[in-house]
């Protein structure tokens, strides 16, 4: 598993309220809440992403609220993962449970720049910087949690066993 | 080595005599919520899953808070789904309009929640429930799915951070301003994945409410849970509450914490986060050039009747200052009826306050109180991010109900004194 894309860089304690404003929050439709993505804070961002782009920032990403429509209108933009220094524990947990790849990697996270053409191994952990030529090593996802992301989500690895 | 009591909680749970921070266990639930913004997705991951029962529909608890009475069409529409999932799988805790309150008030009042439970919730604030001495954490709506199907949740055990509380808190001081303060000192991630346990002989000068609110404000801090040990107070709370049996879980002598932190109660002061992150303190007194526009009181984290007491106090024989919205919020029906028969509600209306139906509306910038480019609020809620209550370049600034209410009376930020 793989991505590849341009880099939309951003600060720390990136809130819930602002990757997906509770304003929006009347309707659970992933595709109409994707149209807000990140609004707060950038307006360009919807506009440009594209897919595989890659999200960089840096302490406690996805701090507050518990919705899980934050990293799925992330996903939906078809945003290819999210690299920060850290998660905020709610939002770490719902990104595996609905599949959006994210990796912790503080160097990667600090050298970075906005607009860099970056690719992520996630097998590996390796994250290469296409415009720079540096190479940083995330930890890559422990075996029960790729194992989560590989079946599709927390549901469909249990849903199997539950439903027989 | 010894257990925390988060640990303890989560080990008997998991049918494990011991776990250790960091192994990850897979633990029964006693209590699975949600509200009506998140269980919509969560019911329809557990429909896409192919689940066709709840793993028990006495411990299922389904609340619309967030925007009831519904505020548009779609607010009505995910109230429907709710109700209706609610309706075909016979969920007993299903709270709609006339029966609801905010979920964090409400389900303690109601004794769907108990000391030694184990508990998630579709919302982040679900970590409330640690003032009961339950180990409680907010989860995402495909937890919240899962949780409902199996009854089951996985989580990396925690370890934790204690809080040595020492003291009593001052008169114009309570539970806000000792969170508020915590949170200023170590951050809005200073706890991040971490329980906050909350122990010392200080513990027994404070409230039910002031514990409900401090556990309430943990996630503010990145933490996993808050929790309090179980005291005469909490058992006096939850009697005639439950009919379920409170198992009472204490942390051992030996247990390990990452750090220790001392709070001496009587040193607090009236504290204010400033936008727009809740680790923004700073102490009520330095911030009277800051004029509000509006004040919010309510919410999960003061929406109790101690804090309607407190706003009552405060605001009963004077007036709102000219310029200035003052919404009160009740968080539950009970609550609601108890601010009408103590006249309360009379008092709050003649010194120029509104006061709505229980709602989580203005905290999230859903409805009922959202601000204009440029305003500003003073609220008793729990976040104060960008947006959060209306325009982006509006400022929440979160304060206790007796500095909120005081400030409403003079238009702008003061600590509350007593005449």
């Amino acid at each position: 598993m793989n991505t590849q894309g341009k880099v939309f860089k951003y600060g720390d304690n990136v809130d819930t309220d602002v990757i997906i404003p509770a304003r929006y929050l009347n309707t659970p439709d992933a595709q109409e809440l994707a149209l807000h993505c990140m609004e707060d804070i950038d307006t360009e961002f919807v506009k440009n992403v594209k897919a595989g782009d890659i999200m960089v920032a840096g302490w406690n990403f996805g701090c507050g609220s518990s919705r899980e429509h934050a990293p799925l209108v992330i996903k939906t933009c078809k945003t290819g993962c999210v690299i920060a220094k850290s998660f905020a524990r709610i939002f770490y947990r719902n990104a595996i449970n609905i599949g959006l790849p994210i990796l912790e990697c503080s160097e990667a996270c600090d050298e970075i720049n906005a607009g860099d053409e970056v690719s992520v191994d996630f097998d590996t952990g390796i994250i290469l910087n296409k415009t720079t030529g540096r190479e940083y090593k995330a930890q890559p996802f422990p075996e029960f949690i790729q194992n989560i992301i590989k079946k599709g989500g927390l549901l469909a690895s249990i849903g199997g066993a539950d439903n027989e | 080595m010894g257990m925390t009591m988060t640990q303890k909680i989560l080990a008997a749970h998991a049918g494990l005599d011991v776990v250790c921070a960091g192994q990850l266990i897979n633990a029964k639930l006693d209590v699975v919520l949600g509200n009506d913004i998140t269980t919509p997705v969560a019911v329809n991951e557990f429909r896409k899953a192919g689940f066709n029962k709840v793993f028990d529909k006495d411990r299922v608890a389904i609340v619309l808070d967030h925007f009831v009475p519904n505020k548009d069409i779609k607010a009505a529409e995910q109230s429907k789904t709710c109700r209706e999932f609610a309706c075909e799988h016979c969920v007993s805790h299903f709270y709609d309009v006339g029966k609801m309150g905010i979920e964090h008030a409400l389900l303690p009042e109601q004794g769907v929640v108990c000391a030694g439970d184990c508990i998630i919730g579709a919302d982040s604030h679900t970590c409330t429930y640690g003032a009961l001495g339950a180990f409680s954490t907010g989860v995402g709506s495909t937890d919240m799915a899962a949780g409902m199907a199996t009854g089951m949740s996985w989580f990396k055990v925690p370890s934790a951070i204690k809080f040595n509380l020492t003291g009593k808190l001052p008169k114009n001081c309570s539970g806000k301003d000792v969170i508020l303060t915590i949170i200023g000192k170590i951050g809005v991630d200073g706890a991040l994945y971490k329980s906050m346990e909350f122990c010392g002989e200080g513990v027994g000068n404070l409230s039910m409410d002031d514990r409900f609110c401090i556990c309430n404000m943990a996630i503010e801090a990145g933490a996993k849970n808050g929790i309090f040990p179980v005291d005469e107070y909490t058992m006096e709370y939850m009697r005639g509450r439950t009919e379920r049996e409170p198992v009472i879980y204490e942390a051992d002598e030996d247990a390990e914490y990452e750090q220790v932190i001392d709070i001496n109660l009587c040193e607090i002061t009236p504290t204010v986060s400033c936008p727009h992150l809740p680790e923004n303190t700073k102490n009520a007194d330095e911030l009277s050039d800051i004029k509000i526009d509006q004040v919010v009181i309510g919410s999960c984290t003061n929406g109790r009747m101690e804090d309607m007491e407190t706003a009552y106090r405060v605001l009963k024989g004077k007036k709102v200052a000219d310029g200035v919205r003052c919404i009160i919020i009740p968080a539950t029906m009970q609550i609601y009826r108890e601010c009408i028969e103590k006249g309360y509600v009379t008092a709050f209306i003649d010194a120029g306050a509104v006061v709505s139906t229980p709602t989580c509306g203005p905290c999230l910038g859903g409805y009922m109180g959202i601000l204009a480019k440029g305003e500003k609020c003073i609220a008793t809620t729990n976040r104060n991010f960008v947006g959060r209550m209306g325009h982006v370049e509006s400022e929440v600034y979160l304060a206790s109900p007796a500095t909120a209410a005081a400030s409403a009376l003079k238009g702008y930020i003061v600590a509350y004194k007593e005449d």
